[in-house]
């Protein structure tokens, strides 16, 4: 599924990603945590195609296709899915609006049909009811005056409409708490199938309590510094990231 | 989002031609000679047939004008005008006063065709079923050609026709009415309007009567080096109602064009009028050349009690646009509002806002004002809300919010708000935002393009103010704002 090579990334003059190689298998799901300034939104937006974010070095495929050289709606045509960490709100323009409108983009890009009105108000209801969420609030702007647990959710709600092939989820537990976090996590499982990818980045330990991952990595100083099974998550729990973050200095 | 979609899809069907109204006519017409004097204006009175009364109020319009001064006040920076070098009536050679559509030149049906504006009213019937129906006047340069649906509006009793006809068929309504809302002295496009006006509509909804469909003018200059001055004139008599829509476009051309209007509105007891315009004059090219000099003066006089006017404007044409159109809240309970949308790109210049004259007791006024620049343009906002010592309990809210696309454009925010009273509440608001980068990559993350998500981000700014337009107006005017701002991002 995804495949990283040797990812070198720098904004402006400085280097932040410096020789990255990661795989991740469609079916799995990947944790990458890490200190802060380790470079995990770096590679987020990087992989989403975020401009100042120059790639330097080294490649990034998708199903064994190019992702580096297209730009971010295109990537999102292909399954790209980035869940922000901090949701932008969108005055205006109606959840509902917003949402058909990047749906039937990708759509277009891939040359598949247009989802009708009917179509599209189906799949928002299903999915408004499974993240437990008031189908009204789709009528108002897109986060505009939503709480911070209110906008992540919005945000896998989108996911659900979307059905992305490859998840990132950038610090998706900041700003929740556990109930929905809870509620949330659920969200995110359901999307799990055995031809979709999730890397799921994360600070704390306490996000991996609900989405079980495959693996674990640790990010420090741009680089992956070890890699492991869940249990490699605990033991940054209880140790913190020091040894590793003096290995990468 | 049908309506993004098809707004994408014409911004792609023009990219070659940004500018779709840019066409030249070419057909046979009247000229009076270049220049204004007493000569000029005796010229178009008898042109138009007018009796005495009017010409006379035009030689004194005329008079005045000659001592007025070119205003300065406004955000505007441009050549000198050379009144001399104009001409200021252009009309279709055909025989004066309006015509039966088989008697029309056919050039100008397929103007008009090319357009979109349907003069045949079995075309407007012919159209999608449940179709709103609208009644059109056509103003080609100096004259109306043609004004459709007149029957069936006079059984209703509402008068609609052009300025021409309505002073040789009703001018005692002209008469008690003309110059009362804008006086011919108020200001200096206003008063050469008044001296040398040539056409424009005229309407009255008698009391009691709900206008039983939209009317619009339909404005379009052709001819180059023409001055386009036309005067429009609705009455709303007591406890009636009508909505009116005004669109407008012009030729590309290198030289700039004058266009210097004046629509008046009255107002009685209970009367309603919602009067709509997407302008659409040619803006010149991305380095300033060419393009319309639109200087236009609008003002209701909500004269009746309880009374309420709405103007809702989009703005995206012209090189230079100064237009604020006015409430005078004269009745007791009465209710102004403005909704405006400016889109500026290349090197447009708008100066443009409204004015609230709070009068009457317990009247009311709302101003939402979006203007977008982008290029290297300037946009404006000026307004006056005030309140004069008899208007207790005058209520205003004002919201102007300005986006900013681009690193080379401006936008300016100038209320004035006086109060003579204390129980006047007066609210104001004012954002200034640039179209953000984080929101374009977010959308652009959930699969819009990069044009499409501009669209997407812009029709959310200016939203509330669309949601005022009439339907097919609506969707005319999200098409407009999208072209305006082509590539105006990237």
């Amino acid at each position: 599924m995804l495949s990283i090579k040797d990812l070198h990334v720098s904004i402006g003059e400085k280097e932040i990603i410096k020789g990255l190689s990661l795989d991740v298998p469609a079916g799995e799901v990947h944790a990458i945590m890490g200190p802060n300034g380790a470079g995990k939104s770096t590679l987020s937006y990087t992989l989403a195609g975020r401009s100042g974010y120059a790639v330097t070095e080294g490649s990034a495929t998708l199903n064994g296709e190019d992702l580096l050289g297209l730009d971010p709606s295109e990537r999102a045509a292909k399954g790209v899915f980035l869940s922000f960490q901090y949701p932008l709100e969108i005055p205006g323009v109606p959840t509902l609006t917003f949402i058909r409108a990047a749906l039937n983009a990708q759509r277009k890009t891939r040359g598949e049909p247009e989802c009708t009105a009917p179509q599209f108000l189906k799949l928002a209801r299903e999915a408004a009811a499974k993240l437990k969420m008031d189908f009204d609030m789709l009528k108002r702007p897109l986060n505009v005056g939503f709480s911070g647990g209110e906008k992540k959710r919005m945000e896998i709600l989108q996911m659900a409409i979307l059905q992305p092939s490859f998840l990132i989820l950038d610090e998706t537990d900041s700003g929740l708490d556990i109930d929905a976090l809870k509620i949330v996590s659920e969200g995110v499982n359901a999307m799990r199938a055995p031809d979709r990818a999730m890397l799921v980045i994360t600070h704390y330990q306490r996000l991996l309590d609900y989405i079980k991952p495959d693996r674990v990595h640790v990010l420090a100083g741009g680089r992956i510094v070890a890699s492991g099974g869940p249990e490699l998550a605990l033991e940054l729990e209880a140790k913190g990231y020091d040894q590793y973050a003096k290995a990468a200095a | 989002m049908a309506a993004v979609k098809q707004t994408v899809e014409h911004v792609a069907s023009l990219e070659a031609d940004k500018y779709k109204h840019g066409f030249v006519t070419d057909i046979a017409q009247d000229f009076a000679e270049k220049g204004l004097n007493t000569d000029t204006v005796r010229f178009i009175s008898a042109k138009k047939n007018e009796p005495q009364w009017m010409l006379d109020w035009r030689l004194a319009a005329f008079e005045r004008w000659l001592e007025l001064e070119e205003p300065k006040w406004a955000k505007l920076n441009f050549p000198r005008i050379d009144y001399q070098d104009l001409y200021y009536y252009a009309a279709p050679s055909t025989k004066e006063g309006p015509l039966s559509l088989d008697e029309v030149d056919p050039e100008l049906l397929a103007t008009y065709a090319k357009l979109g504006i349907p003069l045949r009213e079995q075309e407007v019937l012919a159209g999608v079923k449940g179709a709103p129906r609208y009644a059109v006047d056509a103003v080609f340069d100096s004259v109306s050609v043609v004004t459709t649906f007149k029957k069936e509006l006079a059984e209703a009793g509402v008068i609609f026709c052009s300025m021409s006809e309505a002073v040789r068929e009703h001018p005692e309504l002209v008469r008690q009415y003309l110059g009362t809302v804008v006086p011919t002295s108020d200001n200096y496009f206003a008063c050469l309007n008044a001296a040398v006006f040539s056409d424009g509509s005229f309407v009255y909804v008698p009391p009691g009567v709900r206008c039983p469909m939209e009317l619009s003018t339909y404005f379009r200059i052709n001819a180059e080096n023409t001055g386009q001055f036309e005067r429009t004139l609705i009455i709303a008599d007591k406890g009636a109602y009508v909505s009116y829509l005004e669109g407008c476009t012009a030729p590309m051309r290198d030289e700039n064009q004058l266009h210097a209007a004046v629509v008046e509105l009255v107002l009685l007891d209970d009367a309603e009028i919602k009067y709509s315009t997407v302008q659409n004059w040619y803006p010149g090219d991305a380095d300033g050349k060419g393009g319309i000099y639109n200087f236009v003066t609008k003002r209701a006089d909500c004269r009746g009690d309880r009374s309420k006017v709405s103007w809702t404007q989009v703005e995206t044409g012209s090189a230079i646009t100064w237009k604020y159109p006015s409430c005078v809240l004269r009745g007791e309970d009465s209710v102004g509002e403005f909704y405006s949308i400016a889109v500026t790109n290349g090197r447009q210049q708008a100066d443009t806002g409204t004015k609230m004259i709070h009068l009457g007791k317990g009247s009311r006024s709302r101003i939402i004002a979006k203007g977008i620049s982008a290029g290297r343009s300037s946009s404006t906002y000026r307004g006056l809300v005030s309140a004069h010592q008899k208007a207790s309990g005058a209520r205003n809210f004002t919201q102007c919010d300005s986006l900013l696309i681009g690193k080379h454009c401006s936008a300016h925010t100038v209320p004035y708000i006086e109060a003579k009273t204390a129980s006047a509440k007066f609210e104001h608001e004012a954002t200034t935002t640039r179209l953000s980068e984080d929101q374009l990559f977010y959308a652009m993350q959930r699969g819009l393009g990069q044009e499409e998500a501009v669209q997407l981000l812009v029709n959310g700014f200016v939203r509330e103010v669309l949601q005022e337009l009439p339907m097919e107006f609506a969707v005319e005017a999200q098409k407009l704002v999208a072209i305006s701002l082509e590539g105006s991002v990237g």
